[in-house]
């Protein structure tokens, strides 16, 4: 199925109501139908065979990714952040191709072979004309609906491929057709080239649920956003919610329209969710896990969960505030050993996943395999009633003298701690053991606990091979703009100074 | 007729749309809405043909419907009045459960 037919059911059962924007003026479902056939028309005429996205977000990306479904050609964003030498060597490999740009970043972009540059503010114009010609579109063949270039934190990043009955399986299996209210309205603030963006266009649509942009992320604008918009459903990533916590409670804004709020993307600390649960009573709490490669939500620990596990005395149920809950009823998930052989409830292993949305393929690699199982590369377990929950990636599991240990169980116990702000564990290089435990800790006051109390801490909890031997202090961990933790940078960082000779 | 992944198909005898999201293992196999074959959706209604009140509980946009024996399962794009059937068998609803909103 084709993803652009959401967009075709959706204009025809609510052709009036707003699908993007303010209620005054806002864009609705049928004016979005009408651009992104416009859109269509002029991808057509142009030569290239990729369209390209780079910019921020805003109306323009739900024209782009419909229009590009129509024209059946693939919709690939980029991320704007990059350094200009990585940004132009991305673009170049998406040749031959449409690049639709952001007005301030043209200069960044121009004189690429094989790309035709267009700014935002002219592709706006160029739909308006296509939409006034009223050409016909032809039927095209759905194929590959969006390339996703991975962050490549590791080497070259790789373009991950979804096709459009990977998206529109996700869709229709996950959201109910125009179930959404008149008045409700959701706030997209992860950038374009970020997998729930992509997503939360094509489900917006499919729910009939308005949708507002705040093209920039600052937790300042998005309180504003929030509250003038009255946006009753949000998605953030863990970077973010704690920074919009910090601004209700200096405002003492409350949010009254806000229902749902969903966080995902990376492991997020429990105390900030204990204290969002305190702070807006009346919003439903959703952690959803999902991959670029599974085409975005894989399993979601809901609002019922939540409450369940908030309020009981049960370490076994509370502890499930920590997962990422369970699989779409749409999808199987299995946790396998190093051999390949799936293993029971409690046992840590690789996460695979199998199902209809799950695409598990970059351009010109398949991991997917022949019986449909995706290999995630992340690590984690199944407790008695199927919760998940993860430890980290694979390859950031820490081996020491042959005993496996994950970073995030030794991380959630740390962070318990209440002289920690934050905290990354990690292997380093290790001439006796191969690696051996480094824990990288953000106090949360002036003074820092002590190494003797913090190693006490991990010791009584867990045992002493998991008790970091390296310690460092700092007054924050790198991230990227989307909440990922950035491992690799502060593992080569810790290495580097391991390997330097002592003063 | 091919009831490939993706293809679309329209009643012959009310406005329903039909869009196939899991094709059918077997041969031989005939959408029908309101009791007469579909039509490709880029095709010529037959004319003439009138809708089965046997089959007639309706088709309604954005439920999913599907065949337990053959595990055809299509997506209703349009409402009409007719209902589905596979070779005269009607097709199930398919009852999902809301999931809250993660995106």
């Amino acid at each position: 199925m084709h993803t652009s037919l959401l967009l075709e059911m959706a204009a025809d059962a609510f052709p009036d109501r707003v699908a993007i924007g303010s209620l005054e003026g806002g864009v609705t479902f049928e004016e979005l139908k009408h651009r992104a056939r416009g859109a269509a028309a002029w991808f057509n005429s142009q030569a290239g065979e990729t369209v390209v996205f780079i910019g921020y977000n805003g109306p323009a990306l739900s024209s782009a990714v419909f229009g590009s479904a129509m024209a059946g050609k693939p919709f690939a964003p980029l991320n704007y952040r990059l350094t200009d030498p990585d940004l132009r060597k991305l673009l170049a490999r998406t040749a031959p191709s449409i690049a639709i740009v952001d007005d301030d970043m043209l200069e960044r972009v121009r004189g690429i072979e094989g790309v035709t540059v267009t700014g935002r503010n002219e592709f706006a114009a160029h739909c308006r004309d296509h939409i006034a010609q009223g050409a016909e579109l032809p039927e095209v063949d759905p194929d590959i609906a969006v390339l996703l270039f991975t962050s490549g934190t590791t080497g070259e990043p790789k373009a991950a491929v979804l096709r459009h009955r990977h998206l529109a399986s996700y869709v229709i299996s996950t959201v109910e057709f125009m179930g959404a209210e008149e008045e409700e309205c959701s706030l997209v603030s992860v950038p374009p080239y970020h997998i729930a963006s992509i997503s939360a266009a094509l489900t917006g649509v499919y729910s009939g649920r308005r949708a507002v942009y705040i093209p920039n992320f600052t937790p300042e604008a998005w309180v504003d956003v929030a509250s003038f918009e009255k946006v009753t459903h949000a998605m953030v990533v863990p970077t973010m919610l704690d920074r919009i916590l910090s601004v209700l409670e200096t405002r003492g804004e409350k949010l009254p329209h806000l229902r749902a709020l969903s966080y995902g993307g990376g492991r997020m600390p429990l105390p900030t969710i204990e204290k969002a649960v305190t702070l807006l009573p009346q919003v439903d709490f959703v952690n959803a896990y999902g991959l670029t490669e599974t085409s975005s939500t894989i399993s979601v620990l809901g609002p019922e969960d939540h409450r369940t596990a908030i309020a009981s005395d049960d370490p076994n149920v509370r502890r499930r505030l920590g997962s990422v809950g369970r699989p779409l009823p749409a999808l199987e998930v299995e946790i396998r050993d190093a051999e390949g052989h799936a293993v029971g409830p409690g046992v840590p292993g690789e996460v695979y996943v199998r199902g209809e949305q799950v695409a598990g393929e970059y351009l010109h690699k398949k991991v997917i395999q022949d019986d449909g199982w995706f290999p995630t590369n992340d690590s984690g377990w199944l407790d008695d009633e199927g919760y998940l929950f993860l430890e980290g990636r694979l390859d950031d599991v820490i081996v020491r003298g042959g005993e496996n240990m994950s970073p995030g169980e030794i991380e959630d116990v740390l962070r318990t701690h209440p002289g920690v702000a934050d905290v990354a564990v990690l292997g380093v290089p290790d001439d006796r053991w191969g690696e051996r435990v480094a824990a990288v800790i953000v106090p949360s006051g002036e003074a820092a606990p002590s190494v003797e109390e913090l190693s006490e801490w991990v010791r009584t909890r867990l045992r002493s091979t998991k008790t970091p031997e390296t310690w460092e202090f700092r007054a924050e961990l790198p991230y990227n703009e989307t909440g990922k933790l950035l491992r690799r940078v502060l593992k080569a960082e810790l290495a580097e100074a391991a390997e330097r000779p002592r003063d | 007729m091919e009831l490939k992944p993706g293809s679309r198909w329209k009643s012959s005898v009310c406005n329903a749309e039909v869009v196939v999201v899991r094709p059918p293992k077997g041969s031989d196999l005939n959408l029908e809405c309101g009791g007469v074959a579909m039509t490709p959706l880029a095709g010529e209604k037959p004319a003439g043909a009138t809708l089965n009140p046997a089959f007639a509980e309706g088709v309604q946009s954005g439920k999913r419907y599907f065949d337990e024996d053959t595990g055809l399962e299509v997506l209703g794009s349009k409402a009409g009045d007719g209902s589905l059937s596979l070779n005269g068998r009607p097709l199930q609803r398919r009852e999902a459960k809301a999931l809250p909103a993660s995106d």
